[in-house]
């Protein structure tokens, strides 16, 4: 039940997107998001389209496979099209009672559901191409120049690697002691949420002690193992650029330059 | 001298009540002398709460002596310039296999010892390569650990131990959790890294099958070496060892109750066959 969640949501296949240094998926998922804020017009929205469509097909991720991450935020973006539709003044279209659709209205209600859903798309090619390992390894690498402001940029990586290795785990552990609670009477389904919520704090005070307890043991297993921080340490896969990490660069680029002069110009 | 040595081990946990009083002190270990010698197969036996996991964890310089020395390879483990070459010439691989594996692919949870040491990438790889090979899980390097099975799990941790190139391993209980078939891999593996690589192991039970195999046997309670000898010295004292709560081998058990009522065999059977030899003698 609870182990059908599949977190990091990677989706294994071989493509050049796949392929790619996870530092140049990084940028360039910040440069996609960016990009739909910079355009204002529609022509701007068709190139963030096309882009976006390219690397879809690049990635050979199926694109059902990539809807169903949407499913997800339809909530949201119903919430946000049915705010915009009806909240924004302009010249009135249509008006039902005390609501009124506007032109202005619905033209930024679309504008912002595109914008939403291919931020959501964008980067889900990310995780979905990525495994979350190679992705704490990137971030570990492009955020090195925070060492200077002290940030512990290391340690984080490694948290964050950490917390993503004792998931299933956990989850397990969840499922076990739900199981044991249930078979002596526990009730996590019946009543109210409020009555659900309470339901669960039985359940979480084991799980936070036995992974307390496993903190612990795995502290203590990463010392023997001569853990002592980021420093002096090798990689047994260091992150190196390829040429065709290069060329992600330059398409980035000029993709991105696109989307200015689109923004100045139309 | 050996490649461990104790004398005079004393550890001491301070018992506190919930206010942080201290109610107590605790001998968990106590005066224990050991010496191994490079390439020995040492089992140290004992029941819960007999100090052997505690004495365990002074080899690896996880807890230091309250009084006496731990030395590992002549370098004493209160020295603290000492501290990562003692972690990594000592070796550890603990109890349950869910809570040492770091990374989230076989082979980079083997790597992660040797990256932590600064070896350089193209040697990980080898290392990684060689100490797969050599607990049998090669073909699994790919795999989340999470699919393995238990006995699986529990190589990789050897695996990941022996990648850091240690001249001894120290197993505290690696098999307490895992199901008969995944004990006989474990042991199995153990044994061929002592056979053929010639590392030396020091093995903590409470499985009395797993220790026939050892060169010496330590038997622990209440924090002191209660007996020492070879397998077959300790299993011939059988009433010795239901006092101290353990548990015989079937064999040696059903060979100690024949002898008892009057049947001529030899002491500290180990075997099935061994006994069915003996018997066969008897008869004829």
């Amino acid at each position: 039940m609870l182990r059908d969640i599949t977190l990091g949501q990677y989706y294994q296949t071989d493509s050049v997107i796949h392929k790619l240094d996870p530092r140049v998926k990084l940028v360039a998922t910040i440069c996609f998001i960016i990009s739909l804020f910079v355009v204002k017009s529609w022509v701007g929205y068709v190139a963030a389209a096309i882009f976006l469509a390219v690397m879809i097909k690049l990635s050979n991720v199926p694109f059902k496979y990539m809807v169903k991450g949407m499913r997800a935020i339809v909530f949201i973006l119903l919430i946000t099209v049915v705010f915009n539709l009806f909240l924004t003044p302009g010249e009135v279209l249509v008006s039902v009672w005390k609501l009124k659709i506007t032109r202005e209205g619905l033209q930024l209600a679309v504008m912002m559901a595109v914008r939403l859903s291919f931020l959501i798309v964008g980067s889900s090619v990310m995780t979905l191409t990525t495994t979350p390992n190679s992705l704490t390894d990137g971030m570990e690498k492009l955020m090195k120049p925070l060492k200077i402001f002290k940030v512990p940029v290391h340690e984080v990586a490694m948290m964050m690697s950490i917390a993503l290795r004792f998931i299933p785990i956990l989850l397990e552990e969840t499922d076990k002691i739900m199981k044991a609670q249930i078979a002596r009477g526990a009730d996590f389904e019946s009543g109210n949420l409020v009555k659900k919520a309470k339901a669960m704090v039985p359940l979480l005070v084991p799980l936070f002690i036995s992974a307390f307890r496993r903190a612990n043991d795995l502290a203590m297993a990463m010392e023997a193992r001569c853990y002592r921080g980021g420093e002096n340490r090798t990689k047994m896969k260091p992150l190196k650029y390829a040429s065709r990490d290069r060329i992600a660069y330059g398409v980035l680029a000029v993709y991105f330059a696109v989307c200015i002069v689109i923004r100045i110009y139309l | 001298m050996g490649i461990i040595r104790t004398d005079k081990l004393v550890f001491e946990y301070i018992r506190r009540d919930e206010e942080g009083n201290v109610e107590g002190i605790t001998r968990a270990v106590d005066e224990v002398d050991l010496n191994v010698k490079q390439g020995d197969f040492v089992a140290i036996l004992g029941h819960n709460g007999s100090g052997k996991s505690t004495l365990a964890k002074h080899i690896n310089a996880i807890l230091y002596p309250t009084e006496g020395t731990v030395w590992v390879d002549g370098m004493d483990t209160k020295d603290e310039k000492d501290l990562w070459n003692i972690r990594q010439e000592a070796g550890m691989v603990f109890q349950n296999p869910d809570n040492q594996i770091i990374g989230q692919v076989v082979e980079e949870d083997v790597g992660f010892g040797p990256e932590n040491m600064g070896v350089p990438t193209e040697e990980i790889w080898e290392r990684v390569e060689e100490s797969l090979k050599a607990v049998g899980m090669y073909k699994y390097r790919k795999y989340s650990p999470n699919k393995l099975s238990g006995g699986q799990k529990q190589r990789v941790s050897i695996a990941g131990v022996i990648a850091m190139h240690p001249k001894c391993i120290i197993l505290d209980e690696p098999t307490a959790m895992l199901d008969p078939n995944g004990r006989k891999e474990v042991v199995r593996a153990v044994r061929g890294l002592n056979d053929v690589e010639g590392i030396t192991v020091v093995l903590i039970t409470h499985y009395m099958e797993e220790i026939i195999h050892a060169d010496r046997v330590f038997v622990m309670d209440k924090g002191r070496i209660a007996m020492q000898g070879t397998p077959r010295e300790i299993f011939s004292q059988v009433e010795k060892l239901k006092e101290l709560r353990l548990d015989v081998p079937q064999v040696t058990l059903l060979a100690y109750e024949l002898q008892k009522s009057g049947i001529d065999l030899p002491d500290g059977i180990l075997t099935v066959e061994e006994l069915t030899r003996a018997l066969l003698t008897v008869q004829s």
